[in-house]
């Protein structure tokens, strides 16, 4: 779509849905929220520059290859369950730890968090890859 | 830990074999060779301090009593000892035999996995461990058969054998299931204490029947034989050591280590003995029609499993005996004759034995093994292969255990071994006398990894025999008494004193030497009257089972996956009603509509909205008015969620429909003009169909707000959410800790339907060019 007004609203909106995808992602142990919801903004993101810019700069913008950002997610998913195995308890039991943080105080951070940054991943890699593949179609 | 260690040895070096073969090139067989050496030796050591019985336990699983229970007792050691000592002279051969070969790095790696899972077999002592490395074992030799990856003939023999030995491996696994039920106790070792409940807990029949089954396929025992000379795809030293030496002894090591627990009665006995029989004699005259050298000891193969499980299933302490030096005696002359068979066809060229002579001359070394290995076979004194001979035939021969019918199996067993004999003379004499033959390869003595092998286990046939009590009698004794559950002192020599079974030896030699100079003109004899047999032989059976199971496989496709969206929403929506509607007939539940309370007048308009976008959605005259109307149908139902408190739903749900309507964008661009190709009737059918689907889905809300549901796990989640796993936010709690592994299992099938989704739109050849031109991969920038 060769639009000058979606391609100058992308250029503001995708940094600001980005971000927003991660703090949702973030937040989501304790609000609504978590790793799915999170990359399925990210993805609409990207979603939306893809149909402003095109397939390919899209894909430029992605930085990565899709098929290493599915990989990395379920790598994360796989190491935040393993890190229990390490420790003797049963694969996917959540480990914790605190970590002081200046301005917060206790930040507790946890495996579960690194599993849910997998699934954050994973929906990009996927819906992008098939939003991808569909614009590419269309081009 | 030692036997853990040992048996794991084999998968831990395994993805370093490529790597070790690019280091050392030729030499990297000859150094991969050193492990299954000195498994062997660590075994051989073991077993020689104190008891000899060596026991470990692992935990594993033990929830479920899967724990690593691994034990080295006389059975296992015969076995194992054979499977490393083997192996090492098979790396060796392998590495001369497949020189030069681009991925002989693969196939150490693959032959190592498969020493793994095959010591795993023989050395544990859980039922389901036992089963987990029998399933191991299959996959492993699957890799091994299908090598030549790229010759279709490979595949399809893989496949086979794959399937025929995959089946056995569920019969194996729901027996095993049954005897430890019946048991009331996982540990090999332990069963036989059980005998007496086993036997009479009613599941003893059941039990026999599977794990016989799973053995005979393992062990290519008639009518399961035929996958064993289709494995011979496979490259030689792959059949020398899976086919002729180890894995296809699997099934016979699983039915004598059974015994103790199952032998002893009509059943096991009549099935082992009648089955071994028949896998023994038809074993036996297929190799005598075969021309091929590969085929011929293939043959000879399942005809000498037979001669092992007939021996077990008759079940005598001598039988039993005879058995262990049978199967010991095999490993050695079998081993070096396929080394032999390779070796001849890797310095010439020929694989049929009607094609080469007189390569004495030329490969002299070769030769002398070859001929040790085939007298072996052929049961000429003062080989090994005669012990064993002699010692089957007296073990079949009517005695205390053996009633008259033994006449008729002594019998069997002498023809068997008469054309056995023919098959030895045919395979390791035949080529190397006569007259010389022009091959397609100058022939010349093959390198010293080819000659290793063969010589070593050609010698230890001479060597058992003149030395028993040094090379066989250690082995044998120990492994025949865990086979009795009892002791046992196998009379392993060469002179037993004139008698009937000595005579019958002779016999089938003097036999089968008539036979190997007339074995042309018998085998032309008879043609006629096998082919037909052929023709409904086991083998065909498997093909118009496999066609068949294809082919329903087919058709019900083709019924079911139409291709058409339409067909599959009428067929989803078709059952629901039909399954839904039948159940609110039969049990009546919404008799009376429940109080739902008070709709808020906000509520109603937004279900009014809702209704709109349907009604919207149905009747568009276009499709990106049809997408509009589906997305008001979705956000409504996401206000909905954040009117009822759900807000982690309501984000999912608005993130969803936006990505759909742009998906349904991107989709129906492609597609041709909005037209209606309905039939009024048609049209009909569908509204019903859809209402009737919409009727059902609000019957089972308003059903579900009516129930009362068993809050127990939701309660646990809800009061456990902060405490045990830091977090506010229930349904995150469950995504990401309580139930973390569906969520992993989850994300793995939506990665896999990208993929899915990627090789539809990319890889479909017919628009290959467009999507290449649209930029094949990202990551180019």
């Amino acid at each position: 779509m060769n639009s000058t007004i979606l391609r100058t609203a992308t250029r503001y909106l995708l940094p600001l849905l980005l971000v927003f995808s991660i703090v949702v992602m973030l937040q989501g142990h304790n609000k609504p929220g978590g790793g799915f919801i999170g990359g399925l903004i990210g993805a609409a993101g990207f979603a939306l520059h893809g149909m402003a810019f095109g397939p390919r700069a899209t894909r430029t913008a992605l930085r990565a290859d899709l098929v290493v950002v599915m990989a990395l997610g379920l790598a994360f998913a796989l190491v935040a369950g393993s890190l229990a195995l390490a420790s003797g308890q049963p694969f996917l039991s959540g480990l914790w730890v605190s970590v002081p943080f200046p301005g917060f105080g206790e930040v507790k951070v946890g495996t579960p968090l690194v599993f849910d940054i997998g699934v954050y991943f994973v929906v990009i890699g996927v819906v992008m890859t098939i939003v991808l593949s569909l614009l590419e179609e269309n081009a | 830990m030692t036997l853990l260690i040992a048996v794991l040895s084999g998968f831990l070096l395994a993805p370093f074999a490529p790597v070790i073969h690019r280091a050392l090139g030729r030499f990297s067989g000859w150094l991969i060779a050193v492990l299954p050496a000195s498994l062997a030796a660590l075994f051989l050591l073991l077993a020689g301090r104190g008891e000899g019985v060596v026991v470990e336990s692992h935990a594993w699983m033990p929830g479920l009593g899967a724990n690593l229970d691994l034990r080295l007792d006389g059975l296992s050691l015969l076995m194992a000892t054979l499977i490393a000592g083997i192996g090492a002279a098979i790396f060796v051969y392998a590495g001369g035999y497949l020189a030069g070969h681009r991925h002989l790095g693969r196939i150490y790696a693959y032959l190592l996995m498969f020493m793994g899972s095959m010591l795993g077999v023989v050395l544990a002592d859980n039922l389901i461990v036992l089963f987990v490395f029998w399933e191991l074992t299959s996959v492993s030799s699957y890799l091994l058969i299908g090598f030549e990856h790229a010759d279709a003939k490979a595949r399809k023999s893989a496949l086979q054998a794959l399937l025929v030995t995959g089946l056995g491996g569920l019969a194996i696994l729901a027996g095993a299931l049954l005897l430890g039920s019946a048991a009331g106790e996982m540990r090999i070792s332990q069963l036989s204490l059980h005998r007496e409940a086993i036997r009479e807990g009613g599941l003893y029949v059941p039990i026999v029947l599977l794990l016989v089954f799973g053995a005979f396929t393992k062990s290519a025992q008639f009518p399961f034989h035929f996958w064993l000379p289709s494995a011979m795809a496979a490259p030689t030293p792959v059949s020398a050591y899976l086919h002729s030496s180890t894995m296809v002894k699997a099934g016979i090591y699983l039915l004598a280590r059974l015994t103790p627990a199952l032998g002893d009665t009509a059943l096991w006995n009549g099935l082992l003995t009648w089955f071994g029989a028949a896998t023994m004699v038809v074993g036996a005259w297929l190799a005598f029609r075969q021309t091929v050298m590969k085929l011929i000891l293939a043959y000879s193969t399942v005809s000498a499993l037979g001669t092992i499980v007939m021996a077990l299933g008759v079940g005598t302490t001598y039988a039993v005996e005879a058995a262990m030096v049978f199967l010991l005696a095999h490993a050695f002359y079998k081993g070096a004759l396929f080394m032999v068979a390779g070796a001849i066809d890797h310095e010439t060229g020929e694989k049929d034995v009607t094609r080469v002579g007189g390569l004495r001359r030329s490969m002299p070394l070769l030769a002398g093994a070859g001929v040790l290995a085939a007298l072996s076979m052929a049961g000429v004194p003062p080989l090994f292969g005669f012990i064993a001979k002699e010692l089957t035939i007296k073990a079949a021969l009517p005695d205390a255990g053996v009633g008259r019918e033994g006449y008729a199996l002594a019998g069997v067993v002498v023809v068997s071994a008469a054309l056995g004999v023919a098959a030895a003379l045919r395979v390791g004499v035949a080529p190397f006398f006569g007259v010389k033959r022009e091959t397609k390869r100058e022939a010349h003595e093959p390198p010293a990894s080819l000659l290793l092998g063969p010589g070593v286990l050609a010698l230890l046939g001479l060597g058992a025999a003149v030395l028993p009590g040094a090379l066989a009698t250690p082995l044998v004794e120990p492994a025949a008494s865990a086979a009795l559950g009892g002791p046992a002192q196998p009379q392993v020599a060469l002179w037993h004193g004139l008698n009937l079974a000595l005579a019958l030896s002779a016999g089938a030699l003097a036999l089968g030497v008539a036979l190997f100079r007339g074995q042309w003109a018998i085998v032309g004899l008879a043609e006629p009257a096998s082919r037909p047999l052929d023709a409904i032989g086991p083998s065909r059976l498997y093909e118009h089972g496999l066609a068949a199971l294809l082919g329903f496989a087919d058709a019900q496709t083709r019924v079911l996956q139409s291709g058409s969206l339409r067909r599959y929403a009428f067929i989803t929506f078709g059952v629901i009603v039909l399954a839904v509607g039948a159940t609110f007939v039969l049990r009546r539940p919404l008799d009376a509509l429940p109080d739902i309370g008070d709709a808020r007048p906000y509520e109603i308009g937004l279900v009014l909205l809702i209704l709109v976008g349907a009604w919207f959605t149905a009747v568009a005259r276009n499709r990106l008015a049809a997408i509009a109307g589906l997305g008001l149908v979705g956000y409504g139902i996401a206000i909905m969620f954040v009117l009822f408190g759900a807000p982690d739903l309501a984000l999912t749900q608005v993130c969803i429909e936006t990505l759909a309507v742009v998906l349904l964008v991107l989709v129906f661009y492609m597609l041709p003009d909005f037209r209606s190709f309905s039939t009024r009737p048609q049209k009909v059918r569908d509204v019903l169909v859809a209402l009737a689907g919409g009727a059902a889905m609000a019957g089972l809300v308003l059903v579900v707000a009516d129930h009362q549901p068993d809050m127990t796990v939701s309660d646990y989640y809800a009061a456990n959410s902060y405490g045990l796993a830091h977090g506010r936010n229930v349904v995150n709690v469950i995504l990401v800790d309580f139930r973390a592994l569906d969520t992993l299992g989850e994300i793995v099938v939506l990665v896999v339907a990208a993929v899915g989704v990627y090789a539809l739109m990319k890889l479909d050849p017919t628009t290959r060019e467009g999507a290449s031109a649209g930029g094949e991969r990202g990551g180019e920038g």
